[in-house]
Order: structure tokens, then C-alpha cells, then sequence
């Protein structure tokens, strides 16, 4: 793929008075009072302001769900696909333009449940892209289905007996995968660290996968309530290259030493225990990125014409 | 060593004076190599085509390939191989039947005798070993196959394949594909020095010493022919006027798709499509493109609408089971009106079905697979040239229109191989640049023009044209809107476009008459063989015509009063129809083949179907025939 045309044309040029949270605004969010998704929002839309990303070479691409909706309440470009597809989509649009800052927004059934093959080979792809798993245990969208993450146990309208099966740990099946390399978790109940995550996640080279843990103030509405009363109930990984907020480390002090290249335990914080953690679980920065190793020089047209005529005099009759 | 070879079971009807005593010099001839899978019979008949396509004669090529990939070897059903009818003049189908076969045992030749595929008289260049090996079971099974076809007039001639080429292999089983063309290249005087330039092009991944290995097996068969075969078949060519090149249809596919200004094929492994990646994969790089294998067939789909949307010329190709599993993303492609050509190379189905095997079954599927109203334009190449052109077209009208193209190929046209005048490249067949510019004040997504739904794109990067692209109902600005008159509008605009693009095409040109009796119609790969039917048909004093469609969807202009001109219409078409004499079959309740039922619908005319599903091309003969009984047939129409 071309390098970003922009710099051929010489325009595409980003503003150049400085942004504030309102020029990245768009419309009024029709989620639900108290859903997660406006305190992600919130915090991507900091990130926006904090990072100055250019609202012309900002790409939200989304699948189906509440989460689907996100790229409509953000004023940059915004994909909203279709269920399940968001990640080949964001691919594509990063193959295409290199030079675009790309964001996949999906929510558990999207990412998790229709769109799992495409999740494991997203992140083995590792092409740079920051994709949020808004992740609230059901499907609200429609009313009140089981999803992959729903606890076993809990009643929904298709599985009124409760769900039959232990959830999947999105965690541990993203660091399952070869060529992981970013994984982090965060929680709509402390927005301070979840925008920590997103800038941190924003900044790395390649596949970031960050799961959003919260609520959904109609189905799942307590699912998360101990955790987010209690701080002793959310454990913090901490280190120095992880992810780094002191208001928040002076808050939750169950904390937890993690470095994010240890693979082995990450693997192991990211098994189910009594409490959430939430922090940088893992980070290479240095595995390949599908996206720079596909990269190939731009030819001009009269360049294409003169190699196609050569391929040509192979056919010659 | 025979006599009787000078009339060889070969198509002498314009026979003319013989240059030697022992060459027959015919207008046209067919030759079939068949052998067990993975004997390289199909490298012997490339060469050998391409060789005499160089030299002027019009060729078409179709390939024999067994379903499994390691068959039983000396069985019927490993028989893998390749036809290819030579002519003075243009060819342009596989014709009836083998006058000249290659066999390297005697089971493989048998499945292509049940098949109908050998002439009478045919004569059959057939491995020796078998009727004298010292297994029993062997000498049985090749006996039982000659009482099995013993009721036919071939001419066998032994040739020791395996015995002369251990002179140079070890395994002499992987040696005597070349032996064969070296026979080959000594029957149709073939210039030796084009033959080695070929066996070269086909080695080049290979040793020097593989290559003179091979040319050194070439020379051997052409030696022994020399001094063992009374068999020479001339058939003439004219020196070409104007540069060729010779391909088969997925190579022209791939090499339109980079004339045409395609910079990423985003796609997953399927029969028979592959091939077009790896005919761009070899080479895409060089030209700034990437070939993109996906996970899967809907990822593949939802990666070439991403790198479209952000103005990256890109396309997926693919057959009919992944037709399936990308209809989702391609109704988002229509209502997002991002910009896709999807090729289709078609395969017998449904299901897993024919996997290597030609139909035309996906037509409908391609024009009404979405749930919703999702108009497109499909497409269908009939030649390998159009296999080239329709990738340019098809690319300019889904930039232009903002739309959905789909190019109907099938697995005729992906294996076969015809020379066609090489194509004069323009600049002016590649999109322009992407234009990032700020949009202007005021401009919206969707600023959809009245009458012909057509509006100009903003891609990401454009200052000042941010907004959310979305599969939701939505109105100009690209905002969500359920309201009735939006979503009326909407589809009124997307389905507008097609009758602009109907505006700009030309009424197609019936082949053989303007009026008759019959008017035969039919799209893609069978053109050649329909055509071929209408002439003998008119030879013999039929009035009957051809007609063959490019576009399905839009449909051409003026078929009505095309088909006006004819008492009946009839579409022939590889797909399957119900046979109107079959129990319980009525007219009411008759399935008919999909153009039929397409011209059916749209024109309000009670046109006719003879159709066919054999997994292989239509044969001109068979066609002649369902033309005389449909004339025959009393009733109207």
C-alpha cells in the first residue's frame, strides 16, 4: 500500500488551533442513563484532546450492539458495520491508509461471540489499531440474550434457567494468541485509569486490545457493584511501564507488581479469581505488525503501465 | 508403423492437398492428454497450447482435474489431463470431440470415452506397459477396457512412455509428460525452439538441470515420433496481424485487475478462484499492490470494503460458496455505497458441489443473494480477452457509480487458455488519486443527485467531511433516519444508478441474424459454443441467431424488441432446469435456467431454457441438437 496520499497532494492538513472536547463531539449519545459505554466515551474523547489526533485522520469503525453506536457520537470518520465485522473492516482501513489513526469499537457478542474468528486473527495480525472490547456480560441491544461473557448462572430471556456454561475470559484467550501484544483491561467505575489505558494503548505500535469491563443499567446493572464499591475489590497492576495514574494507584491500593512483558504472568493474572484486576497485562512492542510488514512502495500510473507492459511481453503470442 | 494413421479419426472435411504424403492438413484439430493425477499431463498440454497459439492457431484449452488430490492411481476417476482444439482460425470453445488422445493408461481413457469425450474414429497414442504386465489384475483391467470400448472404431498405437523415457529418469513416471509433447511437437510440426523457450517459462523456479532434463525427455519423444509415427496433422495458420498473448482466465483476470488501476486483492483460498491471487501474488507487489489472505471469506470481504472506503482500489474474488458467506458484507457495501468489484469464478453447486468444475449457477444468487433490496451490477466475461476488460470496466463503474460490481467468471474460462490481441494499456483505466481536499462548505456523504442517484464520495482524510459511514437507514448527510420517505429515497438512490448505467450501454448484436426463428441467448463462458451451435444450425439452413449478454444486471437495452424479431427465444446455460417432459413438471411449476428466468421476469416474455449440469462445458453438438428439437417442436414458443 501507498504511503498516506495526503503527502503527495500536499493537503489534509490538520487544524491548526487546538481541539478542545467539544470539537470532537457529535450529537447527543442515545445510550441508556448509567451505561457504560458514555463513560468510554468520555474517556476516548479526553484522549482525542490529550493526544490533539487530527479528526480528519481519525477512523472509528464499529460492529452491531449498543457499542456500534459509538462512531456516531464522535466527530472524526466512523465505520459502523455490521455485526460481527468490525475488525476486518478497521484492517482494511489501515491496510488502505496507512496514515489514519484507527479505533475498533465492539461490544462482547461483536467481538467475543460473532466476530471471534476474526478477534484471534486480528491479533496475530498486530496491525496498529486500538480496539475496545465494551464488554457488559449480555447483549442489551436486543433485549437480553446470554452473551460469551454473561456469568454462569445468570438468567437471560434465551437462557432463562441461567446460563449454562462458564463464561470466556476475553483476557486470557487475547493472550493465548501468538503475536499478542498489547492487553490491558479497564472499568467503566474508574475513569481516571481507563483513560490511562486508552492513552497507553493509543501510543503503542500495533494491535491494542483493551477490554472495557462495565455495566449495563438494564440487564446487567449490579454486575459489577462489589468491585466498584468496595476498592478493595479491584486490584490494580502496577508498574513502571504499565499503566500509571497516582490519584488512582492512592485509591486502590490493592495493587498488584506486574511486569507487562512478563507473558507467563499475565497469563496467570488474567485467570479468573475473587477479585477485577484491571491494568497493562501485556506489552511487546517489538513483534511484527501485518500492516508495516505488507507495507509496499506507491508506483506512479505511468510507473504501473511501463512494469505491466514487461509482465505482458510474458504472454506474448 | 500404420498406415491406416493418415486418416486418423481427424476432422478432414476441408482437407486439402497434403504437403507430404503422410501429413493431414485440417482447418482445425482437438488432442486430449489424460493421465493419472499429478503425471503433469496439464504441463505437456500448456506448453503445447501455448506453443501453437504463438504461432497463429486459435486455441482454446480446458483442463480434465479429478476431484480428489491423490486419486487411486489407474482408475477412471484419476483421470487429470487437458483438451486443447487447435484451429487455423479463432476458437472459441473446447468443440465436441477428442480426434487425437494421449493416454498414459488405459483407465484414465476410459472415463473419457464414457464421457462421450473421444471421436469415433479417434486415434490414441496409449501406454504400453499395461497390456503386457506381468500383474495379472493389470492385463485383466486393461482388457475388460478394450471389450468396453471395442464397439468404437479408435485406432490404438502403443508408445513405450515409461520404457523410453528410463533412458532418462530414474522414475520414468515423472518424465513422460514431456516425452508427450515431444510426440506432440513431431505430429503438429511445432517450432522446437518456441517448445524449450515454453519448457523453460514453466521451470523457472526450477534448476538449469531440470530444464535440460525436461528438453532432453522433449527431444527423445520428438525423435522417437520421428522415426515410429506415420502421423503428421498440419493445421495451417495464418501469421497473426496484430500482437497476441495468450493466457488463461484467471491470469487475465489478475492482469486486468492491475491494468485496471486494483491495489489490493483481498481474498480466501477457494477452487477455482485461487489462482487469481496467485497470479497477482507472484508480481502485485512490484506494482505497489498487495494480495491479502484473510481468515476467512467474509474477512477477506469486510478488509477490501475498509481499504475502499478509505480510497484504496481494492476487490475480493472468490466462488460460490464464498458469494455465500460474504452477502451480508456486500448489501453493506450497497447501502454504505462503498465502492467493491467481488469476481465470482463459478463452480457447479450448490453446496460444496463441483468444486473444479464449470456452472453458471451463481447468476441469481449474485443479482438477489441480499436480504433487502441490494441492487449491483453484475457482469459476466465470455472470453478470455473480456476476462481482461471486464476488470477495467467492472472497476470504473464501481468508482464511478459508487457501487457493487460483481464479474460472473466460471471455471471455463479460469483454466482456459485462448490468445487474444494484446491490450494497448491507457493511463486513463486506473482511478485517479485519491482527493483529500477539504470538502467544500456544506457538502454532505450522501449529496445524492435526483435523477440518476449519483453522489460525489468523502474519504477519511478529507478536512471538514467527517461523518459516521453507516449500514443504518440513513438520509444525505449520513445521519440514521427510520423515517418512511428517508428510507423510500434511499433505496430509490441506490437502485437509480443502474438505470443510468442501462442509459450508457449499448443494445448487444445478435450473431448469425438480426431475425429468425430462434434466438438463442446466453452469457458468459458458453458464448463460444453457442455461437459455433448457431452457425452449423445455419449451415443447414436454420433460421437461427445467438445473442449473448455481458451485463445481467443492468440488463442491456432493447432485448424486447430484439427478441421481438424472433418467433421463439431460448437461453442455453450451464445450470441446472427442470425438464419440461419430467413428471409433474408443468409449465406453471417449471424451475427454469437463471438467465431465463431473469429475461422471464424482466421482459414478460415467455421465453424458453435448455439447460445443463455435467460439470463441464456445454459441447457445440449438444447444442445443435437442442436447437433442431426446439425448432421441431411444434408448439410456440
Amino acid at each position: 500500500m501507498s504511503e498516506s496520499p495526503c503527502s503527495l497532494l500536499g493537503c489534509g492538513q490538520d487544524d491548526e488551533r487546538r481541539l478542545e472536547m467539544e470539537d470532537y463531539e457529535s450529537g447527543l449519545p442515545r445510550w441508556c442513563s448509567g451505561c457504560g459505554d458514555h463513560a468510554v466515551l468520555g474517556a476516548v474523547e479526553r484522549l482525542l484532546v490529550s493526544e490533539q489526533l487530527p479528526r480528519e485522520r481519525t477512523v472509528f469503525v464499529s460492529g452491531i450492539g449498543c457499542s456500534g453506536r459509538f462512531p456516531h457520537y464522535v466527530n472524526t470518520y466512523g465505520f459502523h458495520g455490521i455485526h460481527g465485522r468490525a475488525l476486518p473492516i478497521a484492517t482494511g482501513v489501515k491496510l488502505g491508509r496507512s496514515d489514519l489513526n484507527v479505533f475498533a469499537v465492539m461490544g462482547d457478542g461483536d467481538c467475543c461471540s460473532i466476530g471471534a474468528g476474526h478477534w484471534i486473527h486480528a491479533i496475530r495480525y498486530n496491525v496498529d489499531m486500538v480496539a475496545l472490547l465494551l464488554d457488559n456480560n449480555v447483549y442489551g441491544l436486543t433485549k437480553n440474550q446470554t452473551s460469551p461473557t454473561t456469568p454462569q448462572g445468570w438468567k437471560t430471556n434465551t437462557q432463562p434457567e441461567g446460563s449454562y456454561l462458564p463464561p470466556l475470559n476475553p483476557l486470557s484467550a487475547t493472550l493465548g494468541v501468538t503475536n499478542a501484544s498489547f492487553v490491558a483491561q479497564s472499568c467503566d467505575w474508574v475513569p481516571g485509569h481507563l483513560y490511562q489505558t486508552l492513552r497507553a494503548a493509543q501510543r503503542h505500535r500495533g494491535f491494542s486490545f483493551v477490554r472495557v469491563l462495565q455495566r449495563c443499567p438494564v440487564f446487567t446493572p449490579a454486575i459489577f457493584d462489589s468491585a466498584a464499591r468496595k476498592p478493595a475489590e479491584t486490584q490494580l497492576l502496577v508498574h513502571e511501564r504499565g499503566v500509571r495514574d497516582p490519584e488512582v494507584e492512592s485509591i486502590y491500593t490493592n495493587q498488584v507488581l506486574h511486569d507487562p512483558s512478563d507473558l507467563g504472568q499475565a497469563r496467570r493474572l488474567a485467570e479468573e479469581s475473587g477479585v477485577v484486576r484491571i491494568g497493562l497485562f501485556y506489552c511487546d512492542p517489538s513483534l511484527p505488525q501485518y500492516d508495516k510488514t505488507r507495507h509496499v512502495p506507491h508506483r506512479t500510473t505511468d510507473e504501473k503501465l511501463a512494469l505491466l507492459e514487461s509482465e505482458l511481453d510474458r504472454y506474448v503470442a | 508403423m500404420n498406415d491406416s494413421t493418415q486418416n486418423a479419426g481427424l476432422d478432414t472435411r476441408e482437407q486439402v492437398e497434403a504437403p507430404d504424403a503422410s501429413a493431414v492438413t485440417c482447418s482445425e484439430s482437438t488432442v486430449e492428454i489424460v493421465s493419472d493425477a499429478g503425471e503433469g499431463a496439464q504441463k505437456c498440454g500448456q506448453i503445447f497450447a501455448t506453443v501453437s497459439a504463438r504461432t497463429g492457431n486459435g486455441v482454446w484449452t480446458v483442463e480434465i482435474i479429478p476431484a480428489e488430490i491423490q486419486p487411486p492411481p489407474r482408475t477412471p476417476g484419476s483421470a487429470s489431463g487437458v483438451r486443447i482444439r487447435l484451429g487455423s482460425e479463432r476458437v472459441s470453445n473446447w468443440g465436441d470431440a477428442a480426434q487425437l488422445v494421449i493416454a498414459f493408461n488405459e483407465q484414465v481413457l476410459l472415463s473419457r470415452h464414457r464421457l462421450g469425450a473421444l471421436a469415433e474414429d479417434a486415434t490414441i497414442l496409449i501406454e504400453d506397459l499395461w497390456a503386457t504386465h506381468k500383474d495379472e489384475a493389470v492385463r485383466r483391467a486393461w482388457a475388460d477396457a478394450m471389450d468396453e470400448m471395442g464397439g468404437r472404431s479408435y485406432r490404438f498405437i502403443q508408445v513405450p512412455y515409461e520404457g523410453a523415457c528410463k533412458a532418462v529418469m530414474d522414475n520414468p513416471r515423472r518424465g513422460k509428460n514431456m516425452f508427450a509433447l515431444g510426440l506432440l511437437a513431431r505430429i503438429y510440426g511445432l517450432d522446437l525452439e518456441l517448445v524449450r523457450e515454453q519448457i523453460a517459462h514453466k521451470f523457472r523456479r526450477k534448476s538449469q538441470e531440470v530444464y535440460e532434463r525436461n528438453v532432453q525427455l522433449m527431444e527423445l519423444g520428438v525423435s522417437w515420433a520421428g522415426a515410429q509415427l506415420d502421423l503428421r496433422i498440419d493445421v495451417p495458420a495464418p501469421p497473426p496481424e496484430q500482437a497476441m498473448v495468450v493466457m488463461n482466465g484467471n491470469q487475465a483476470l489478475a492482469m486486468g485487475a492491475i491494468a485496471s488501476g486494483m491495489e489490493l486483492c483481498s481474498m480466501y483460498p477457494i477452487t477455482p478462484a485461487t489462482s487469481v491471487s496467485h497470479h497477482l501474488g507472484e508480481i502485485f507487489t512490484r506494482f505497489g499492490g498487495i494480495v491479502h489472505q484473510a481468515e476467512d471469506e467474509i474477512a477477506a470481504v469486510g478488509v477490501a470494503i475498509g481499504a475502499s472506503y478509505t480510497g484504496k482500489v481494492a476487490f475480493t474474488v472468490t466462488s460460490g460458496p464464498g458469494l455465500a458467506l460474504k452477502s451480508e458484507s456486500l448489501a453493506l457495501a450497497v447501502m454504505t455505497e462503498t465502492p467493491l468489484v467481488v469476481v465470482d469464478v463459478q463452480r457447479g453447486g450448490p453446496s460444496t458441489g463441483l468444486p473444479t468444475k464449470v456452472e453458471q449457477s451463481d447468476l441469481l444468487a449474485a443479482l438477489f443473494g441480499q436480504p433487502g433490496d441490494a441492487p449491483k451490477v453484475v457482469l459476466a466475461p465470455s472470453t478470455i480477452e473480456e476476462c481482461f476488460h471486464c476488470m477495467i470496466t467492472a472497476r470504473r463503474i464501481a468508482e464511478e457509480l459508487r457501487c457493487v460490481v460483481i464479474v460472473l467468471s466460471d471455471a471455463n474460462l479460469a483454466t482456459g487458455v485462448q490468445p487474444f490481441p494484446r491490450p494497448g494499456l491507457d493511463a486513463r483505466w486506473h482511478a485517479p488519486p485519491p482527493d483529500l481536499t477539504p470538502v467544500p462548505e456544506g457538502a454532505r456523504a450522501y449529496d445524492w443527485d435526483e435523477r440518476s442517484g449519483l453522489s460525489a464520495r468523502i474519504l477519511p482524510g478529507q478536512p471538514g467531511g467527517m461523518h459516521t459511514t453507516t449500514g443504518l437507514a440513513h438520509d444525505e448527510s449520513s445521519k440514521v433516519n427510520y423515517a418512511p420517505h428517508v428510507n423510500q429515497r434511499g433505496c430509490a438512490m441506490r437502485s437509480r444508478k443502474l438505470a443510468l448505467l442501462q442509459r450508457t450501454l449499448e443494445p448487444p448484436t445478435p450473431h448469425g441474424a438480426e431475425s429468425g426463428e430462434l434466438l438463442v441467448v446466453g452469457w458468459g463462458s458458453t458464448r463460444g459454443a453457442i455461437e459455433e451451435a448457431v452457425d452449423r444450425a445455419r449451415s443447414r439452413g436454420l433460421a437461427v441467431a445467438a445473442l449473448n449478454l455481458t451485463f445481467l444486471s443492468p440488463l442491456e437495452p432493447d432485448l424486447k424488441q430484439i427478441f421481438g424479431r424472433f418467433r421463439r427465444v431460448m437461453t442455453v446455460e450451464i445450470n441446472y432446469s427442470d425438464d419440461p417432459g419430467a413428471d409433474f413438471i408443468t409449465w406453471e411449476n417449471r424451475r427454469r435456467g437463471q438467465l431465463c428466468w431473469l429475461l422471464r421476469a424482466q421482459l414478460a416474455l415467455d421465453i424458453d431454457c435448455w439447460t445443463q449440469v455435467p460439470g463441464e462445458p456445454l459441447r457445440p453438438r449438444a447444442i445443435v441438437g437442442a436447437i433442431e428439437s426446439k425448432l421441431a417442436d411444434g408448439e410456440t414458443p
